[in-house]
């Protein structure tokens, strides 16, 4: 009996693996009604996952389920859907806005859950003949918009309305559900502006106040701490710690959920170098690459270096070389050893000397269907017309096969590529060796800057190092300027001169690989640092 | 065993399979009703010949990811222009077949770079967009023919009717110079039309050799993964055009071989659907919507002209009557409709 | 883009074609009674199939050419009553009837190859079309008189089994047209068969009020967000074409019955083309179709259709100039439509990105 009074969520011992690796260990978290929980990590600490198991999302049951306990309402749950879930009273709005652009604000609050009036053709054709009735629609839509707080006209069709306003929609329709007792808000306030994000987190207390409890994740701390009840920081996929707002502070949360320092950095500070001459400068720089927003990023790079940009998903990390390489539409002012280079041109910055290995490994960086030695050489192929013997004057340029597979072999010997044979599909490689060959394929172009995102995504521990030590190599022994995009913190600061953390489409801020832990945590977290801003030098 | 079975019907397609098996039975029923087996033999061939180059114009287009060519009318406009052109000059024998491949040429360039421009600007439904394109082109040039000035008695109406008739005979003119070219008689049935086979082979090996090109090799990129091509600094509305152009002229080319082993052009209403049995022959072959090679225009030209040759003579003689209309719209028709509604998988 | 400029882009067709017509209808020296008792028929004739395209195009399906499916079905079922001699109201109900089921097989049929063919439905659409001609004439060509039992000889290929090329419907002569006589000077006006087209109008209009009317409004905008949703997506995106398969059956029925005579084997090969073209030709495109668009369809592409041969004759002596240019034109404006629907949607996803991003500057240049 007490139980089901003191708490709305119970998860105990929830643990989950995937394919061999444990992604969440041993989460115990309780939530009581009316509570606002705030959930923070770092990428991978496993808040999705965790979400996608409350929520009974089909990839985990397709995964081999999870262990533990979940205990909603009373009851132990396993939701075999996220309807069932719904069903049972939790709501989840995701960061993807998820609304019929051409329907009205009523017609998406009540998606698929219309009110209907009954019509005699249900009899013989079935309950989808009745007529929606669009005065109740009308009346449960502005209940739900009343409560959030919100001046909103339900005729308004959604897609023209602003984008704040759509947010609102999504709660808006999760709100509408009677039974609604918890709802999830993942980012909720990504896209809103100051104010907004101050109406929606009011609209928020106002619901926990009449009893409905609200699982929150952010990365706005400052956020976070100004409406939860309590904290939850998540790291490497178990409960760190739980906080209360008031008792801690952003440092505090940043560490516990950053880590703390197990071993020294593994740079000496005598070994950072110090060059000061700058290859690329980027000013102001707007990328619209879906998920990774540039909002006006500004930075200086210096040749030889090895530069890092590092941050949040989605905060835009990986849209700046997304692009400078014109594979998304950019705007901004962008030098390159001094002259100003053209942006929305992928052929361009190819020809001034730039490559890009993609963090998207399978659908930018190679043609599974083709063999390795043709996929390693068609970028020089179409930039650099290597590769080619020219027949009839010039006129036609035939592909030299003999070169290609003789420059592929170098690099299957330089890199340690497991393959059968230079004309094996790629697709049949290791991911980790695919990564390889899309290194080797920027390499045989002999860039003088090369962007990597994500460089050991999706290998086995083995290959990581490989690839990490590959890249510095190279930087070493030719010179190449290397901007390397990554989710991991560890390999920003093994390789990196300079780690620079994107937060919001921004640079927060530029840090040496030895600055404390702590500091990285509180620039991905919008956080200012107290420290002077170190924006190149 | 049964795991192979399954996993050759899933490669193939079972509508390939159902075809491939009900061709043999027809080669198997041959002798027993009364037809020779060497006159279909031959027949095979010539309408191999006839129709390969025409099956053949498609590879472009498909492997740069332009689907397939159902506005395949608009290289046998260019194509008519040029056959009706060079007997307007007057021209005979080989030179006049020259002409005709030349005029077409200029003709199909330039129906290929407008083609090419609005298939650029309708990526993702360039076959419905096609088709019609095809359709309302053949009768826009339906009213062309009544009304172009045309002179070669000829080729206009007898009786002073204005306008081109609508079969023009080749003969007299360049009917056959290929297929009588160094032709080989093997028994007394079987005239081997050496001329129309080389040709066919020297267009196949120019398209091989044009894939092995930067140029080709950038469009096999596109077709591939239009994405990562761009990423790769290649122009993909320019590899598109460039495929569009080349499948339109080589389509010009294969409708003026087409008449010269038929003996007639045919004007008007005639090529309006001549794009289904091309694209029918060259799915059969095992093409995709995104995948074609050369491989697959002979087998399924040559599959698709033995059941056209085959079943109206083997099956009228034993029914008795001539379903070979209906056969031939069914199976191409059918072989198009499986070929759209496989989704292409990709396999991770 | 100014609105004026949209306004013009968007309704390029009907412009065009107006524009066209205004030409044309005093080059062909037709009368203007002439014209109204013409446009009178082909109202009554050919509305009903048209309308039968309204609910593929709620549903995202596009333009269904797979209407020629129930056309053949309706076809079928002419050919039975034929046979069995029915005449009267009661022939043309009991076609309906038994085509009815045919269609629904049908349309079930076309639904799932459409599922399977996910964004390419209008081209899988027209070749499944031409396919199952193929099909009929093996039932109606071959079938009828052998397997199937025929007695009524007259009907059927001197052969002995087939259907002739051309059935007489006599016994169903504009059976519904005369219904509700109305006589307006010298002009028959079908009153019976608008009141069916008025009573399909208000079928369709309350259908789009109902939960499976915004269930296949939802699953046309936009299939991901309605399967999230919960909704049925393949399920209703079948249930569009079945709906619109009967409807174009009922359609072609009607449409027979005014003209008296089945050309068995061609009546329905022109009849998704036609049906298309006009619906574009009144405003529609591939994503919004509403009933207005039909009746502006049909009134101005059947006055083209009309006005063509003889103008063609005026203007260059030749009628058949006229013939061909009418094919010309119903060919041309699906293309000109599809072209032009392709490329709207691009610009104005572009649009939308660029409004996005000025919005998102806007909020974050501090």
């Amino acid at each position: 009996m007490e139980s089901k009074e003191k708490y709305l969520l119970k998860m105990e011992h929830v643990s989950k693996d995937f394919y061999g690796t444990k992604v969440l260990k041993n989460i115990n978290i309780s939530v009581k009604p009316g509570e606002i929980i705030g959930l923070v990590g770092e990428n991978g600490a496993g808040k999705s996952t965790l979400m996608n198991i409350l929520f009974g999302n089909p990839i985990i049951h397709e995964t081999g389920g999870f262990e533990g306990k979940i205990i909603f309402d009373g009851k132990e749950v396993n939701f075999a859907s996220p309807f069932d879930a719904i069903y049972a009273g939790i709501g989840m709005v995701h960061q993807e806005f998820i609304f019929i652009p051409g329907f009205t604000a009523i017609e998406n609050i009540l998606l698929n859950k219309e009110p209907t009036r009954y019509s005699f053709f249900s009899e013989i054709f079935g309950d989808k003949l009745n007529v929606l009735n669009r005065e109740e629609m009308k009346k449960r839509a502005i209940e739900a918009i009343k409560i959030l707080g919100i001046e909103l006209n339900p005729e308004i069709i959604v897609k023209e309305m602003p984008v704040g306003h759509k947010q609102f929609i999504e709660i808006a329709r999760e709100i509408d559900r009677k039974l609604l007792k918890l709802l999830v808000l993942d980012e909720p306030t990504a896209v809103l502006t100051e104010s907004e994000a101050g109406i929606a987190m009011k609209a928020i207390k106002k619901l926990a106040d009449k009893g409905v409890s609200v699982i929150f994740i952010s990365h706005r701390l400052q956020e976070i701490l100004d409406s939860c009840d309590r904290i939850v920081v998540l790291k490497d996929g178990s409960v760190q710690k739980e906080l209360i707002p008031s008792d801690t502070n952003p440092r505090e949360v940043a560490e516990y959920m950053i880590g703390h320092e197990l071993t020294k950095s593994i740079w000496k500070s005598k070994e950072i170098r110090k060059i000061s001459e700058t290859i690329l400068e980027v000013n102001n720089l707007w990328v619209d690459m879906p998920g990774e927003q540039v909002n006006g990023a500004s930075f200086k790079v210096n040749k030889g270096e090895i530069f890092g940009i590092g941050g949040l998903t989605g905060q835009g990390k990986l849209g700046i070389a997304n692009g400078i390489m014109g594979l998304h539409p950019a705007e901004g002012e962008v030098k390159f050893k001094g002259k100003p280079i053209f942006l929305n041109n992928s052929k361009y910055v190819l020809e001034q000397g730039i490559a890009f290995v993609s963090e998207d490994r399978r659908g930018l960086g190679l043609i599974l269907d083709q063999p390795i030695f043709k996929n390693i050489t068609f970028t020089a192929m179409q930039i650099k017309d290597m590769f080619l013997k020219s027949l009839l004057g010039g006129l036609i340029k035939w592909s030299d096969d003999k070169a290609m597979i003789k420059i592929t072999r170098e690099y299957i010997d330089a890199l340690q590529i497991k393959c059968e044979s230079e004309k094996q599909l790629v697709r049949e490689l290791s991911g980790g060796n695919q990564q390889k060959l899309c290194m080797a394929k920027v390499f045989v172009l002999k860039p003088e800057l090369i962007f990597v995102s994500e460089p050991t995504r999706g290998i086995d521990v083995g290959a990581k190092s490989l690839v990490l030590d590959t890249l510095r190599e190279y930087n070493r022994k030719y010179g190449i300027t290397i901007i390397m995009a990554s989710s991991e913190l560890v390999e920003l600061r093994a390789i990196c001169e300079r780690i620079a953390i994107v937060d919001e489409g921004r640079i927060s801020g530029i840090l040496p690989p030895t600055a404390k832990l702590v500091e990285f945590g509180l620039l991905m977290l919008g956080i200012k640092s107290k420290k002077k801003e170190t924006i190149g030098k | 065993m049964k795991k192979k079975i399954q996993n050759i019907i899933e490669n193939f397609g079972l509508p390939r399979i159902i075809i491939f098996l009900f061709l043999v039975l027809l080669f198997i029923l041959t002798p027993f009703v009364g037809i020779r087996f060497d006159t279909s033999i031959n027949d095979v061939i010539v309408r191999f010949g006839m129709n390969g180059i025409l099956v053949l114009s498609l590879i472009p287009m498909v492997k740069t990811g332009c689907g397939l060519n159902f506005g395949l009318q608009l290289g046998i406009i260019a194509g008519i222009l040029g056959a009706v052109t060079s007997i307007e000059m007057n021209t005979t024998g080989f030179t006049g077949f020259f002409t005709a491949i030349g005029i077409a040429f200029f003709f199909a360039i330039v129906f290929g770079f407008l083609y090419g421009l609005l298939l650029n600007k309708v990526k993702g439904d360039e076959m419905v967009v096609a088709t019609y394109v095809g359709f309302s082109s053949v009768s826009f040039m339906s009213i062309m023919w009544l009304m172009l000035p045309f002179k070669s008695p000829n080729m206009i109406w007898a009786y002073g009717g204005s306008g081109l008739r609508t079969t023009i005979n080749t003969k007299g003119y360049w009917f056959h110079v290929l297929t009588d070219f160094l032709q080989i008689k093997i028994g007394h049935y079987i005239i081997f039309p050496t001329g129309t086979i080389l040709f066919f082979a020297l267009l196949t090996f120019l398209v091989w050799a044009f894939f092995r090109t930067k140029i080709g090799a950038a469009m096999i990129v596109v077709g591939s993964n239009a994405d990562y091509a761009n990423s790769c600094g290649v122009n993909v509305d320019k590899m598109r055009s460039i495929s569009v152009i080349l499948s339109t002229v080589i389509a010009a080319i294969g409708i003026i071989v087409y008449q010269e082993s038929f003996g007639f052009i045919q004007l008007y209403t005639a090529p309006l659907f001549m794009a289904f049995p091309a694209v029918a022959a060259l799915l059969l072959g095992g093409a995709t919507v995104g995948k074609a090679s050369i491989k697959n225009v002979i087998i399924g030209v040559f599959l698709f002209q033995s059941i056209l040759t085959m079943t109206p003579s083997v099956v009228s003689n034993i029914i008795k009557s001539d379903m070979s209309e209906t056969i031939r719209i069914i199976l191409s028709n059918g072989m198009i409709v499986y070929a759209l509604t496989r989704i292409t998988r990709v396999r991770t | 883009m100014n609105p004026g400029v949209r306004f013009l882009i968007n309704y390029a067709v009907p412009i065009i074609f107006i524009i066209l017509v205004a030409f044309a209808i005093p080059l062909s020296g037709l009368s203007g009674e002439y014209f109204i008792r013409e446009l009178t028929i082909r109202l009554s004739r050919n509305s009903f199939l048209i309308l039968a395209l309204l609910i593929p195009v709620m549903a995202g399906m596009g333009m269904n050419f797979g209407i020629v499916l129930g056309a053949m079905a309706g076809e079928i079922g002419l050919v039975f009553i034929t046979d069995w001699r029915i005449i009267g109201m009661p022939g043309m109900l009991l076609a309906m009837l038994i085509s009815t089921p045919i269609a629904v097989l049908l349309g079930y049929f076309a639904g799932i190859i459409l599922n399977r063919a996910k964004g390419r439905e209008m081209v899988t659409g027209f070749m499944l079309a031409f396919f199952m001609n193929g099909i009929y004439q093996l039932f109606v060509l071959y079938g009828m008189g052998n397997i199937i039992p025929i007695s009524n000889s007259s009907i059927l290929l001197p052969r002995g089994y087939g259907i002739r090329n051309s059935i007489s419907l006599l016994g169903i002569r504009q059976v519904l047209d005369k219904l509700i006589p109305l006589k307006i000077g010298d002009i028959l006006i079908p009153v019976a068969t608008f009141l069916v087209i008025a009573t399909l109008c208000v079928f369709i209009i309350w259908f789009r009020k109902t939960k499976l009317g915004q269930d296949m409004r939802t699953v046309g905008q936009d299939n991901e967000v309605a399967r999230v949703s919960g909704i049925n997506v393949e399920r209703t995106r079948v249930l569009s074409i079945v709906i619109s398969t009967v409807l174009a059956c009922y359609g072609q029925i009607l449409f027979l019955q005014n003209i008296g005579t089945m050309n068995t084997y061609q009546s329905h090969e022109q009849v998704g083309v036609f049906a298309i073209a006009a619906l574009l030709v009144g405003g529609a495109s591939v994503a919004k179709a509403n009933i207005p668009n039909v009746f502006i369809g049909v009134i101005l592409f059947h006055t083209m259709f009309v006005v063509s041969p003889r103008a063609g004759k005026a203007l260059m002596g030749q009628a058949q100039l006229g013939e061909y240019f009418r094919v010309f034109v119903s060919y041309g404006v699906i293309a000109f439509s599809l072209a032009l629907y392709a490329w709207r949607k691009r610009v104005e996803k572009e649009n939308e990105r660029k409004k996005i991003m000025n919005y998102r500057k806007s909020i974050l240049v501090k």
